[in-house]
């Protein structure tokens, strides 16, 4: 075979696999955040003694659930502006990434509070906690410590997954290997190169989120 | 131009979900049979085989399935294969299949108890036949829910095909809305065949957990 592999042009692609990457994590740290925050909700809801807001809950996590991320990316962004709804990109990636990652952490957090003995929110209720309290103080920090690493897992997961808004032109780490392979027509070097910088981004934010969990969780959230 | 009737719509989606169906069926195929391989290595005793399975299921487990389809699909032809969009999807899926398959089942296999092990050896029986035998239908009995949850994952990941330019169900919504201009309907319909797809499998994977729950 008479092809060589050629890593000639990585010297000024850096900054742009820098600036995709950056991109990347910071649609990760945004949906992730918002996707907790929006999971203990929706677990906390999945409980409520409101029927339909029960009925709700469980009918979102199924559709994003069997549904493929692209075609639900693909719906917010081309299909919503068809009713008024039209978004920017970046917008678009990060509203479909926390659909996405919520419903899936829903029913993490949901099998975390159920995991939290009932006896420890009588416990606090009989002394005299207010039933809001007792949901923040005492049960939701012992539910965070069992689900932790299914969380972490699922954040990273997500943070592979997002390599699919490179298709509504957000311009993230496979945004920008498009444009490079595109550009020095080396498109096995150049997808080589961003796959190892996907691996590294998943080892990394895995590591970093264990070691954050150890420091924040092992005290007990308070 | 050409008038699209909503039946127009919804029958070239449904042809087009057959490819996606195949590509599924295909590659779950594909995936079991290496997916085999990778957890004999896997749970080998040899430490070079189980650090090859480990490695193996790493890298796919920690990089986008898009970026595996891009470099098969680009970096093949490098080494003098002619490859078509439909070989790169099928290989990126088995490939990336079988790790998460092989990963399952390795879960299954540790839950077995060391003991069956013992009493397989203790009857003559040498590894493979210990493992045919024994291990592994007790393994499969064991992660047949995550099984078929990893089928439903796989059914979602073949829409990631349609961008290496396999004609399945998300490539042809794409070139019906273009023609359309109903994105809402169109892209509403793909994710209602998505839906009717996987969502039986959920069901039925979920009627397998709280099976082996109350053994």
């Amino acid at each position: 075979m008479g092809y060589a592999l050629d890593f000639g042009w990585l010297n000024d692609a850096v900054s742009l696999i820098a600036s995709g990457a950056a991109m990347t994590i910071f649609l990760i740290a945004v949906s992730a955040i918002a996707g907790i925050v929006l999971s203990i909700l929706g677990a906390a809801a999945r409980r409520s003694r409101h029927a339909v807001l029960r009925r709700g809950i469980a009918g979102y996590v199924e559709l994003i659930r069997n549904t493929p991320f692209l075609v639900q990316l693909f719906f917010i962004f081309f299909g919503l502006p068809s009713l008024g709804i039209r978004l920017d990109p970046v917008v678009a990636a990060i509203l479909a990434m926390t659909l996405n990652m919520t419903a899936y952490t829903t029913e993490i957090v949901g099998a975390g509070l159920d995991a939290v003995p009932k006896g420890q929110r009588e416990a606090a209720l009989a002394l005299g906690l207010r039933p809001r309290v007792v949901f923040i103080k005492i049960v939701l920090p012992q539910a965070l410590k069992v689900i932790y690493p299914a969380l972490t897992s699922q954040i990273v997961i997500m943070m592979l997954e997002s390599a699919v808004v490179s298709q509504i032109a957000v311009r993230e780490l496979t945004y920008e290997a498009d444009m490079l392979q595109a550009r020095t027509f080396r498109a096995f070097e150049t997808y080589l190169i961003v796959t190892l910088v996907y691996l590294a981004m998943s080892i990394g934010l895995r590591r970093l989120l264990i070691a954050g969990g150890n420091r924040m969780l092992a005290g007990g959230v308070s | 131009m050409i008038e699209f009737t909503l039946w127009d719509i919804v029958r070239n989606l449904l042809l087009a979900a057959r490819w996606t169906v195949l590509l599924s069926a295909v590659a779950f195929a594909g995936g079991t049979i290496v997916g085999l391989l990778i957890l004999f290595l896997r749970i080998s005793k040899r430490r070079w085989m189980r650090q090859f399975a480990e490695y193996y299921i790493g890298l796919f487990q920690g990089t986008p399935l898009l970026m595996q389809l891009f470099l098969l699909f680009f970096g093949l032809p490098l080494l003098g294969f002619r490859i078509e969009p439909w070989t790169a999807a099928v290989l990126g899926l088995t490939l990336c299949a079988s790790a998460f398959l092989a990963e399952i089942w390795r879960g299954g296999v540790q839950a077995v108890p060391l003991g069956q092990w013992d009493a397989g050896s203790s009857l003559g029986l040498h590894y493979l036949k210990q493992l045919r035998l024994i291990i592994l239908p007790q393994a499969f009995a064991i992660t047949r829910a995550p099984t078929v949850g990893f089928l439903v994952q796989l059914i979602k990941s073949t829409a990631l095909t349609s961008i290496i330019g396999f004609e399945e169900l998300v490539r042809t919504s794409n070139a019906i809305n273009n023609a359309t201009f109903e994105p809402f309907t169109v892209y509403g319909f793909v994710a209602l065949i998505y839906f009717a797809l996987c969502f039986p499998l959920t069901r039925y994977a979920k009627v397998l957990e709280l099976r082996a729950l109350k053994h």
